[in-house]
Parts: C-alpha cells; sequence; structure tokens
C-alpha cells in the first residue's frame, strides 16, 4: 500500500479537499450533459493539462492509472467502427477517459487525511445511526488488518506448499476466512476490555 | 456492538487482502482474482446486514484513495470507469447472498451457493451491466456480451463460496453469523 495520493507535491495539493471533491461532481454530471466532440476533448484537453502540472513524472503516474481503461477503449473503439458510428465511439472513448482522469487527479493529490475529514463532514448528519468514532474505529481497523491479514495469507500459502506439490489456489480461502473469524473475536473482546465502543 | 464491529471491518480487510491473490487466467484469457469471492463470502459467512455493511466499508476506503481493489487499483476514478455498475452492486450482492442463507433452511453448502449466485450474480451483473450501459453509451443486451466474458469465473467462485462456508460451518459452527 498505502495510498494512492502522489508524493510529487503540486499546488492541486495545496486546494481543500472538499472543493475539488465539489468541483469533479460538477465536472462529471457535466461530462454526461455535453456531446460535442469538440467539448469532450477540450475536457479531455484540461484534465491531462492539470496533470502537467505536477511534472513529467507525476503525468506519467496519472497516465498510468488510465491503463486498466484500455480493454474498454479497444471494445468500444472495434463496435463503433464497425457500426460505422465513428465519432459517437469517440465521444463515449473521450468521456470515459476525462471522467475517469478527473477522478484520479483528485485522488492523487488529496492526502487520505483530507479525506478522511471529508468523509466525517458528510457523514455528520448520520449520527445517531453511525458515530464518527465508529466510523473511524471501523476505517483504522480495516488499514491495521490488511498488511497483518495479508501476511497470514501468505504463512498459510506457504504451510499448504509444505504439504502439498499442488497449488494451492482457492484451498486457502477457508483458513484465511477462519482466521479473520478469530481475529475478528479477539478484537471484539480487546474493544470490550477497553470500554467499548461508547 | 464490538462485535459487529470487529467482524464488518476484518471481513472488509479480507475482502482486500483476497484480491491480492495472484490472478489465475482461465482457458479465455480472462483473469479472475478472489477478489468477488470476498463479496459473496461477507454475505454468506456474515449475514445480510453485515455483510453489506463489510462491502460498503471496503468501497469506503478505496473511495478514499487506497489501492484495494484487485490489481492495486483504487481511489475516486474506478467509480468513474465502466465498472462503476459492478462496484454499487458489490454491497446489494453481498445482502442478498447473506439473506438467502439466512432464510433458508438448506445446507450451509447449499445455500450459500445459491446465494452467491443470485447474489454474486444475478444481482450484481444487473448492476454491472447497466453501468456499462451508461458509461460506454451501449444498450443492455450489447453491454450483456461484455459480462458474459466474466461469467464462468464467476460460477466458479459462487461453487468456491459454498464450499468455503460449508468448511467454516463445519470448524465454527459458532462463527457462522448469517446462521447463528
Amino acid at each position: 500500500m498505502l495510498t494512492l495520493t502522489s508524493p510529487v507535491d503540486t499546488p492541486l495539493h495545496r486546494l481543500p479537499a472538499g472543493g475539488k471533491l465539489a468541483v469533479l461532481a460538477l465536472f462529471t454530471a457535466g461530462l454526461f450533459w455535453i456531446t460535442s466532440p469538440l467539448w469532450l476533448t477540450l475536457s479531455l484537453a484540461a484534465v491531462l493539462l492539470l496533470h502537467g502540472l505536477g511534472g513529467a513524472a507525476f503525468a506519467r503516474h496519472g497516465l498510468l492509472l488510465l491503463r486498466p481503461l484500455w480493454p474498454f477503449v479497444a471494445v468500444v473503439g472495434l463496435w463503433h467502427l464497425w457500426t460505422g458510428d465513428g465519432i459517437a465511439g469517440i465521444s463515449i472513448i473521450l468521456r470515459m477517459l476525462a471522467a475517469v482522469a478527473a477522478a484520479n487527479l483528485v485522488t492523487m493529490t488529496t492526502r487520505l487525511s483530507d479525506m478522511i475529514a471529508v468523509l466525517e463532514t458528510i457523514a455528520l448528519p448520520l449520527r445517531p445511526v453511525l458515530p464518527p468514532r465508529r466510523l473511524a474505529l471501523a476505517i483504522a481497523l480495516v488499514i491495521r488488518f490488511v498488511p497483518v491479514m495479508s501476511e497470514r495469507l501468505a504463512q498459510i500459502a506457504e504451510a499448504f506448499r509444505a504439504r502439498s506439490p499442488r497449488r494451492a489456489g482457492w484451498r486457502i480461502v477457508a483458513p484465511a476466512a477462519l482466521a479473520a473469524l478469530d481475529d475478528a473475536e479477539r478484537v471484539a473482546d480487546a474493544l470490550r476490555a477497553r470500554g467499548g465502543t461508547e | 456492538m464490538e462485535r459487529s464491529l470487529s467482524h464488518i471491518a476484518l471481513f472488509a480487510a479480507l475482502i482486500a487482502v483476497l484480491g491480492l491473490v495472484p490472478k489465475i487466467d482461465l482457458a479465455a484469457g480472462v483473469p479472475i482474482t478472489a477478489q468477488s469471492l470476498g463479496i459473496m463470502l461477507c454475505g454468506t459467512v456474515l449475514g445480510a446486514r453485515r455483510g453489506a455493511l463489510a462491502v460498503l466499508l471496503f468501497l469506503g476506503l478505496v473511495a478514499l484513495g487506497l489501492p484495494l481493489l484487485s490489481g492495486g487499483r483504487g481511489g475516486l476514478g474506478v467509480f468513474a470507469g465502466p465498472s462503476v455498475g459492478f462496484l454499487i452492486g458489490f454491497p446489494l450482492a453481498a445482502f442478498v447472498a447473506g439473506f438467502v442463507v439466512e432464510r433458508t433452511t438448506l445446507a450451509p453448502v447449499w445455500a450459500a451457493t445459491a446465494g452467491a449466485v443470485i447474489g454474486g450474480i444475478g444481482v450484481l451483473y444487473a448492476f454491472g451491466i447497466a453501468g456499462m450501459a451508461v458509461v460506454l453509451g451501449k444498450t443492455m443486451t450489447e453491454a450483456s456480451y461484455l459480462a458474459i466474458a466474466f461469467l464462468p469465473g464467476d460460477v466458479v467462485k459462487a461453487v468456491l463460496a459454498g464450499l468455503v462456508t460449508q468448511a467454516i460451518a463445519r470448524a465454527r459452527p459458532g462463527a457462522l453469523l448469517s446462521r447463528a
């Protein structure tokens, strides 16, 4: 891990997280309103230009995050070549790339602590059902236990390999789930021993 | 309360960890990961409500910028891409899978397999296909062709969810919260 926030400091890092998220929401909604390929190209260009603000390394990291989209770009591209409606295909691809790149940009330039602060503000109205402290505790537990369980899974796989020439594959999932259940009981006991969750 | 919270958090972590298991390529070259198996297990093991909350917590952390989705993906971008429908469908898939296990009296292996098929495939694909149709500008029928590539892998995972749930029911009968 740990986060997708870029270590390269850009001017965007210093903007308030809530503001960036609001602009992102408006921008994404806007992308689904406009249909002209020209405006979509300009939108994508604007997002890429903002990536450029952070320098070459930052921009390269941003492009790398778009890589999982290529199968969809290929499928939509081929589909519209086949139906002969190329303009529509280009619009769809441009809109998708601009929306994902803009969202990635916010993630890359916003620290986890700032994101959590925004989440706490958004969750305020939910206070009666979801006390902020309980939410914070749940988030902290997940962040703590991902590396712990990842190591546990590696140990289980290693133990399996020591006993069998076969590949472990799915057979390690049941012991991993059991370990998670046992850990959960222990964590619950530990929380209760320390006064519980309010 | 502490018990619910710790189970929800630990299973959210389990979904993340299962996404790190190396991908297995099916014959057609379609990669499958154990991540959606984790989603199904949240429902079949924790039950409808806790299972759905565990998945929501996991998605919340992904949105905050943690690279917990399979392949190290995460951040807000994944919610703007073509897979957004699957992400929205994840908590509902876990809820339905858990609901089936809670409300039927079948043996855990059959109840969990049925729940995983109905929730993890039926409900999940309905949302996933709708999401792809919107983002890629296609009709539902056209978008469903894209989803078919993942169907064999998810059928395998639904069966595995049944087997893993059965293994848990045997090893720790009291820990299967969906039947507690």
